[in-house]
């Protein structure tokens, strides 16, 4: 794992509690199993997605948006083989 | 331990729809208003909602409110309240073209007026035709709504306390409420949050079922809390469940596979609703679909390694039709079931979705429970909305797109009440009882003591089998009473979990056990109240009683959570101004 505040990877796992189920299976499974694995700057970019409105989240998640932003391209393609 | 206070006129619990609504009516009065939510408000469950809101605004088709209530007084079963239900009827109109003026971006027609579509069960002149009553904002209602009241409450200077979760209800000695208390989140802090009036709108608990479409943070938090303090629940055997949630998972279906030619199959192959609806076989009623799949499933035909499950099968409709007519679908198949329905069938479960039951109110939002003679005495300082609140519109089953009017228009309804009682009876905040917190630093303190106790996951998993296998949508007397006796094991294994993380800060596995804590309130009082209701209204199927009994039934069950003792109460039969609309056979 990285140098990243532990109190900061606690906050992430809460926050990745979702107002929609679907994403809260494919964070449950992420968090279960990939998570712990990431760098720091999947993190960032991780923490950037809990950020997103969970429509669009689960949007980029099922493949049924396109990712623009480049720094989460990578992270979303992480959580789609989740 | 002294607990530390914040002072506030009104505490809301909950920034979902109910509960954005209700601030805003507190803040715009210039009251000091207070949020609370466990996670930020844009993410509360109502974001799911996707189907759209009703009003009969006419804008399509003619409409009036008189047939929208008309088909919510039906689709109750003749368990709702018709005074609620004139009053929500006649609101919604009104509580639309608000969340218009507010900004919401609804759908529009060519002329500018909101766009309406069809949705089940709502009619024109009292079930003579569809009428198209539901107004949305493309797929994203919910959100839209969310978005749109959160911005008007930061404009009117409410104050969120976002990552903070109740605990508990604070009651006087006269059984006042006069505050709660809370958990920071952040540092682990438990606060008392003292206010002249609490407004709860903490939404569902479907995740007492097994099967749910619920979100995580559906656990009922509003319903353990008032459990605890005395306050008894309304109707908790009436839930609704949607037939086609994917196995194991409870992603929705939507009835659209079905239209376009998906079939159900059992464990032989068989497409068995021929044999339970020879004529509409798969596009039966939803109620009527998911009772004959939980059937084929404890008569042994069920699928899968445990035989629990039903098949949904599409590839016969060709990859063609599945892509173009059923978009996200096969996404979904493949995401949270593992099949890919262009060659495989999908397999689905009766999914629990709306809970109809819950703190009782009348249809000015304050909550309202047995006093001596009087069967609905205020109890002061106290209001509830949205789905954690029994008004009762939905009785025995709600119609789609009431809960999101029901949301806004007894959302406004309660913060208006709220600001009439603390302007003109609550002059000053009433004091805190001495002891006022002990009881969530007791339950905090019991859990980080608890020594070879037992996991949360597994208890919280054996409550959802339990209510899943006892009190889904097929119900009799022998397993109801089953159920009772199991789920009572259950809370008693509640008493004794562990967690592992004592930390403070952030502590995800703490507050899954005091949400499962609440939960087991849920799920006792549904087994509970579901075993003793000997007859089968709208939602409430019992094997071994059939009809609907008006004479006996039409009543509405409380629970009492200190004894798990019922009682009941009678319905309200005189709507605000129209004639009562007597009970008729439910027939489509
Ligand atoms: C998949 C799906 C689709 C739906 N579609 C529709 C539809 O199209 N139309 C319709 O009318 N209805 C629909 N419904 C039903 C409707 O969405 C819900 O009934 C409604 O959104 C509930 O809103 P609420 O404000 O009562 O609660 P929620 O939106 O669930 O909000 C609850 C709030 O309480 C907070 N909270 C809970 N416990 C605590 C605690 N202990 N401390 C602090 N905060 C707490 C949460 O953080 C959250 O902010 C749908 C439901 C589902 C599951």
């Amino acid at each position: 794992m990285t140098d990243f505040d532990p109190i900061e990877l606690k906050r992430i796992r809460w926050r990745s509690r979702r107002g929609l189920l679907e994403l809260d299976l494919v964070l449950e499974r992420f968090l279960a199993n990939g998570f712990e694995q990431l760098t720091t700057a999947e993190l960032f970019a991780y923490q950037k997605c809990l950020d997103l409105g969970d429509n669009d989240f689960l949007d980029y998640v099922n493949g049924k948006a396109e990712v623009d932003d480049p720094e989460l391209a990578h992270i979303i393609g992480i959580l789609r083989a989740a | 331990m002294t607990i530390p206070v914040r002072r506030f006129d009104a505490v809301i619990v909950g920034g979902g729809g109910a509960g954005l609504r209700a601030a805003l009516q507190l803040s715009e009065s210039g009251l000091k208003t207070a949020v609370l939510s466990k996670v930020f408000p844009t993410r509360s469950h109502t974001v799911a909602a996707q189907g759209g809101i009703s009003a009969s605004l006419g804008n399509v088709q003619e409409d009036r409110w008189e047939w929208h209530m008309f088909d919510t007084v039906k689709g109750s079963d003749w368990l709702g309240d018709q005074d609620a239900i004139e009053f929500m009827c006649r609101k919604a109109p009104e509580a639309v073209i608000e969340l218009e003026h507010f900004g919401m971006p609804f759908d529009r027609l060519e002329n500018g007026k909101i766009y309406q579509r069809p949705f089940g069960g709502h009619t024109q002149n009292e079930g003579e035709a569809p009428v198209q009553r539901a107004c949305a904002a493309a797929d994203r209602t919910g959100h839209a709504m969310l978005h749109t009241l959160y911005q008007r409450n930061v404009r009117a200077n409410t104050q969120f306390f976002i990552e903070w979760m109740a605990l508990d209800l604070i009651r006087d000695e006269d059984g006042d409420v006069v505050g709660v208390t809370a958990l920071e989140m952040e540092t682990g802090e438990v606060y008392n949050f003292h206010a002249k009036g609490v407004l709860f709108a903490t939404g569902g608990a479907g995740r007492i079922y097994a099967a749910s479409t619920n979100a995580f943070i559906n656990t009922g938090d509003g319903l353990g809390m008032s459990v605890r303090a005395g306050i008894p629940l309304e109707d908790m055997e009436f839930w609704q469940f949607h037939p086609t949630g994917v196995a194991g998972a409870g992603v929705l279906i939507t009835e659209g596979v079905r239209g376009e030619g998906g079939i159900l199959l059992n464990a032989n192959g068989e497409r068995f609703m021929e044999r339970y609806a020879p004529n509409l076989k798969d596009l039966a009623p939803r109620d009527f679909v998911a009772r004959s799949m939980e059937q084929e499933v404890l008569e042994g035909r069920g699928c899968g390694p445990n035989k629990d499950h039903v098949l949904l099968k599409l590839d016969h409709l060709g990859p063609d039709i599945i892509k173009q007519r059923l978009p996200g679908i096969r996404e979904i198949a493949i995401k949270f079931a593992g099949v890919d329905p262009i060659k495989e069938p999908i397999p689905v479960i009766p999914t629990c979705h709306y809970m109809m039951g819950g703190i009782p109110t009348n249809y000015r939002g304050e909550v309202v429970i047995p006093k001596g003679d009087n069967p609905e005495a205020r109890v002061n300082g106290f209001y509830a909305a949205g789905e954690c609140a029994c008004a009762s519109v939905h009785g025995a089953n709600r119609l789609g797109t009431n809960s999101l009017l029901d949301l806004v228009v007894f959302g406004k309804s309660a913060g208006d009440s709220m600001v009439e009682f603390i302007k003109n009876e609550m002059p000053t905040w009433k004091p805190l009882p001495a002891n006022a917190g002990q009881i969530s630093l007791d339950r905090i303190a019991r859990l980080d003591n608890q020594t070879g106790g037992e996991e949360v996951a597994d208890v919280r998993a054996a409550m959802q089998r339990t209510v899943q296998a006892r009190a889904a949508v097929f119900r009799n007397s022998e397993n109801l009473a089953l159920g009772v006796k199991e789920i009572q094991e259950v809370a008693e294994r509640v008493k004794r979990t562990q967690i592992k993380d004592k930390s403070k800060v952030f502590n995800t596995a703490r507050v899954e056990a005091l949400e499962l804590e609440n939960l087991i309130e849920v799920a006792v009082a549904t087994l509970i109240s579901a075993d003793a209701r000997k007859e089968s209204r709208g939602a409430h199927a019992h094997a071994d009683f059939q009809q609907r009994d008006d004479e006996v039934w039409m009543k509405h069950t409380l629970y009492y959570g200190e004894d798990r003792r019922l009682t009941y109460k009678p319905v309200h039969t005189k709507p605000l101004s129209v004639e009562y609309i007597a009970p008729k056979v439910r027939t489509f």
